[in-house]
């Protein structure tokens, strides 16, 4: 492997590890400011003890979060310095205004939320919480426009004099039709993750950590809440997902292509739910389909035209196989198929059987009743991890998709990459942080179940005659 | 004042910021190892950060962040030649943060003595390799016409710059110690205040010698300005905490690093990577720079929410401004008699 292959894994593997433990932090944040704000309004102890015991997990999920953001923030700069040169104009302000805007308010009010436990006012410590909860959507909304701005880039023009893109329109950059639609899928998305993380646990508590009749209760409240928020989010998701689908076709007819296998022009088209045989569409074993499915979800018809790979890859030679610009020339514009075809399955796959699971333990639920019986405990186990993987499934497919572009039409990946760094040094890095990843998954699983398996704690009550000035610390490291 | 030399500006306010804040973290977490007794002291260090850490740290990913948008050669140059110790200071600070955030998680020994151990070497090598790499920037390094970095690693460890590293970890080991004087009570505030005095009279003599080499090599007006007034700050921080003025002490290191901080841009200005292969191979504040619409629009963003986000940084800083003791430090023995 020469040094762009590692930096391309590289690259793949801290980016997706980092985005294992942003749904959690997005989705369970929000999740746990609703805990507290309920606590606020009502005053119940259920949900204080909630908040507090779902705030330590989420914290647990969130160190990592952090740690890992740190690297993507310096690797466009270290991997990818060529790509960094061409676009930093255009790509370098959201990065920046997300760190001014998001990352502060996101470390400074989580701080505060933390260790303000004894020092603020109730109201003023939930608004902590909600306040880290806007960040990270602010985070998420300018990242993202930075990654919709590759996937369609708008608002710049090509400057040959300094050879790079600039930036023309930033508002175009903040309103790309991809990033209207990448942000509210990929934040319900997100959703979808806390939720099914708070659900799995719940519900696994429920059957195994039940002390007394109160802590059923408790058990119920969050299990209604989470599998609410994972169903409608799920919802939100699909409906989105299909808007993202149509713009795709739009703007990167091959992606759409990629994510069926369709080798050749159909109309209409029918959608593939799973195939046996080969993938370079050679030979088919065995295949479900649906019929004109696939034309819907491309173009809003279901007897619109959907154009195959082997059409689209004539087409992009002849647009771009000619230019004199080395940046965009590529010598195969079709992205591995077997990757962005399975990925794009298992997105939608695992997501809608999370959302099923929700709708089960609702229709369950009904009247005060709890679902009961082993089974239970594996859709208890199955239920946060289903829709983080989706999640990771679809960004795979996203950028997979992508390729050979890093900025589509613009770029690609080939001519993107550092040309000064040596293959070792991207090997050095490329180790180090795998091994270090590992090290850190199994750490922090380690302590999420411990957490867990210790079940919800009582409050402890706080001596109110105390002296402020010698009572211990509400929380400390 | 043209839009790059603003840029160049608030960058370099951006690193002081880190280096002012992010330094005495860095100091507490090196001097865990030195301080602390027990298990409890070594908490009641942790916890004088634990609420602000994070906020520090984030002024690093804004200062990467805006290098991109204001420089972005400057960015890709930097981080694609640094690439090593840049690597090496990641896997530190990721270290480091889950030894924050994880090490009081269970009650073992075994657990807490190994994420010690991440927050000491964690902070220590960043405390030393930014000093290295910041006074490589200075200094130069060589750089070719494509402005891609030509050296390797052992390019950057020469002895000018690990004077530098020397100097911003002893800086950061003394303002840590500021800091615990300050944050802390009990004995250990006044193990704090003996070692503050001890390890600024050691960062006095070479951060002076460190300075005065940057100056004799790339040095102005300006720079020279500012580091003799960061040189008297650091004094004037040690006499305080002598007389046992903790507050005055504190703001005696803060000032140091700053301005000494604010020094080297000053020295480096208008350059912002020069390359030792040639002159005219140099990175600076025009060549590398972003274009005027992009400097525009971040300048806007910047005046506008830089100023919400110092407000709300101290506010945390108000709400925390007690200080901690043994006794404050939950499930530790109750403290008989009088607290210090
Ligand atoms: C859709 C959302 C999203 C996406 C696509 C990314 N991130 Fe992220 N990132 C977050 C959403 C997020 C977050 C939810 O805001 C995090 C997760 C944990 C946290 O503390 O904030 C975060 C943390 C985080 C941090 C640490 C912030 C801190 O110290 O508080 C940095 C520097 C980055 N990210 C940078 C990046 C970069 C450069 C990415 C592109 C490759 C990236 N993230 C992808
Ligand atoms: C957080 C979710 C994301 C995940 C899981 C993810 C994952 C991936 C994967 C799997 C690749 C393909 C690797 C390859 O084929 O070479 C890739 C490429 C890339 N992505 Fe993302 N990505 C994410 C978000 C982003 C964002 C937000 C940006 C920019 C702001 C970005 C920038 C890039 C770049 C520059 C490449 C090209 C380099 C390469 O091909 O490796 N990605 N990403
Ligand atoms: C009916 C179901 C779904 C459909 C039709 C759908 C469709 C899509 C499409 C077309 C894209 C690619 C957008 C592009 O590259 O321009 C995408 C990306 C993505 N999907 Fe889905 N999706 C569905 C379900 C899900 C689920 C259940 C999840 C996770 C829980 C998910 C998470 C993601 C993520 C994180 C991305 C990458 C970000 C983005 O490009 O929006 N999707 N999805």
């Amino acid at each position: 492997m020469d040094a762009l292959d590692i930096a391309r894994w590289q690259f793949g593997i801290t980016t997706v590890y980092h985005f294992l433990f942003v749904p959690v932090t997005i989705g369970l944040s929000g999740l746990v400011a609703v805990c507290e704000t309920l606590w606020v309004r009502r005053g119940e102890d259920h949900w204080l003890r909630l908040t507090k015991f779902f705030g330590k997990l989420f914290l647990i999920n969130f160190a990592i979060g952090v740690a890992t953001g740190i690297v993507q923030e310096f690797q466009f700069g270290m991997n990818w310095s060529d790509y960094s040169r061409f676009v930093g104009d255009i790509f370098g302000a959201p990065l920046a205004i997300e760190g001014l805007l998001a990352f502060f308010l996101e470390s400074t009010f989580l701080g505060l939320w933390i260790f303000g436990w004894d020092r603020l006012p109730k109201r003023v410590h939930a608004a902590c919480i909600w306040l880290v909860h806007i960040g990270t959507l602010l985070s998420a909304y300018f990242i993202l426009a930075a990654n919709s701005w590759m996937q369609h880039p708008v608002g710049y023009h090509y400057n040959p004099d300094t050879g790079r893109a600039e930036l023309d329109d930033f508002v175009a950059v903040l309103t790309n039709k991809v990033q209207l639609v990448t942000f509210p899928h990929t934040v319900l998305a997100s959703y979808m993750a806390g939720a099914g993380f708070m659900l799995g646990v719940s519900l696994w508590l429920a059957l195994r950590r039940t002390r007394s009749e109160d802590d059923a209760r408790m058990y119920r409240r969050s299990t209604r809440l989470s599998a609410w928020v994972l169903l409608v989010a799920g919802l939100g998701v699909a409906v989105s997902g299909d808007v993202a689908g149509k713009i795709m076709t739009e703007v990167q007819p091959m992606k759409m292509a990629a994510a069926e296998a369709l080798y050749d022009t159909e109309q209409p088209a029918a959608f593939s739910i799973l195939t046996i045989g080969s993938l370079d569409g050679s030979e088919e074993k065995f295949a479900i389909k649906v019929p004109d499915l696939l034309s819907f979800l491309a173009t809003g018809s279901f007897d619109g035209k959907v154009e195959g790979i082997n059409q689209l890859e004539q087409q992009y030679e002849s647009t771009y196989g000619t230019s004199s610009d080395a940046r965009v020339r590529a010598s195969d514009y079709t992205p591995v198929i077997p990757v962005t075809y399975w990925a794009f399955r298992f997105m939608i796959g695992f997501g809608v059987l999370a959302a099923l699971f929700a709708a089960l333990v609702l229709s369950v639920g009904r009247r005060g009743r709890a679902p009961t019986g082993r089974a239970w405990v594996w859709v208890a186990v199955a239920l946060p991890l289903l829709p983080v993987f989706a999640s990771s499934f679809g960004w795979i497919f996203t950028e997979m998709g992508r390729q050979p572009w890093t900025v589509f039409g613009l770029m690609t990946t080939t001519t993107a990459v550092s040309p000064g760094v040596s293959a070792g040094e991207v090997w050095t890095s490329l180790l180090a942080f795998t091994l270090l990843y590992g090290l850190l998954a199994v750490v922090e699983i380690g302590l999420v179940l411990r957490t867990v398996r210790a079940g919800v704690p009582e409050t402890p009550p706080t001596d109110p005659d105390a002296d402020p000035g010698t009572r211990p610390l509400a929380y400390a490291y | 004042m043209e839009l790059t030399t603003v840029w160049f500006c608030l960058i370099a306010v951006l690193w002081m910021g880190y280096f002012c804040l992010e330094g005495f973290d860095f100091g507490v977490g090196m001097l865990l190892p030195v301080l602390a007794r027990d298990d409890t002291e070594r908490r009641v260090m942790i916890n004088t950060v634990g609420p602000v850490w994070d906020g520090n740290e984030v002024w690093v990913l804004v200062a990467g962040g805006a290098t991109f948008a204001a420089f972005p050669e400057w960015y890709a140059t930097l981080f694609s030649g640094f690439y090593l110790p840049l690597l090496l200071i990641l896997v530190a600070l990721i270290v480091r943060n889950l030894g924050f955030e994880y090490r009081s998680k269970r009650d073992e020994e075994t657990w807490r003595r190994r994420w010690d151990l991440a927050l000491v070497v964690g902070s220590f090598v960043p405390a030393l390799l930014w000093g290295v790499a910041f006074a490589n920037i200075v200094a130069g390094v060589p750089i070719n016409a494509d402005k891609e970095y030509t050296g390797n690693l052992f390019t950057l460890l020469n002895p000018y710059a690990l004077l530098g590293g020397l100097t911003t970890t002893l800086l950061f080991l003394t303002h840590g110690a500021m800091f615990l004087g300050l944050k802390t009570d009990g004995e250990i505030r006044h193990r704090a205040r003996g070692l503050a005095v001890r390890l600024g009279l050691a960062a006095a003599v070479v951060a002076v010698a460190f300075l005065v080499w940057t100056q004799a090599r790339t040095g102005d007006a300006a720079s020279a300005v500012l580091f003799v007034v960061a040189a008297a700050a650091l004094v004037a921080g040690l006499l305080a905490a002598m007389r046992g003025r903790e507050g005055w002490a504190f703001v005696g290191t803060m000032v140091t690093i700053g301005l000494a901080v604010a020094g080297l841009f000053a020295a480096l200005f208008p350059d912002v990577m020069p390359s030792s292969t040639s002159a005219a191979y140099s990175l600076t504040t025009s060549n590398a720079s972003a274009t005027d619409y992009t400097l525009t629009l971040m300048t806007w963003v910047a005046v506008v929410f830089t100023p919400i986000v110092l407000l709300y940084q101290g506010w945390t800083y108000w709400v925390f401004r007690k200080r901690i003791a043994t006794h404050h430090i939950p499930g530790a023995p109750v403290p008989t008699g009088s607290s210090a």
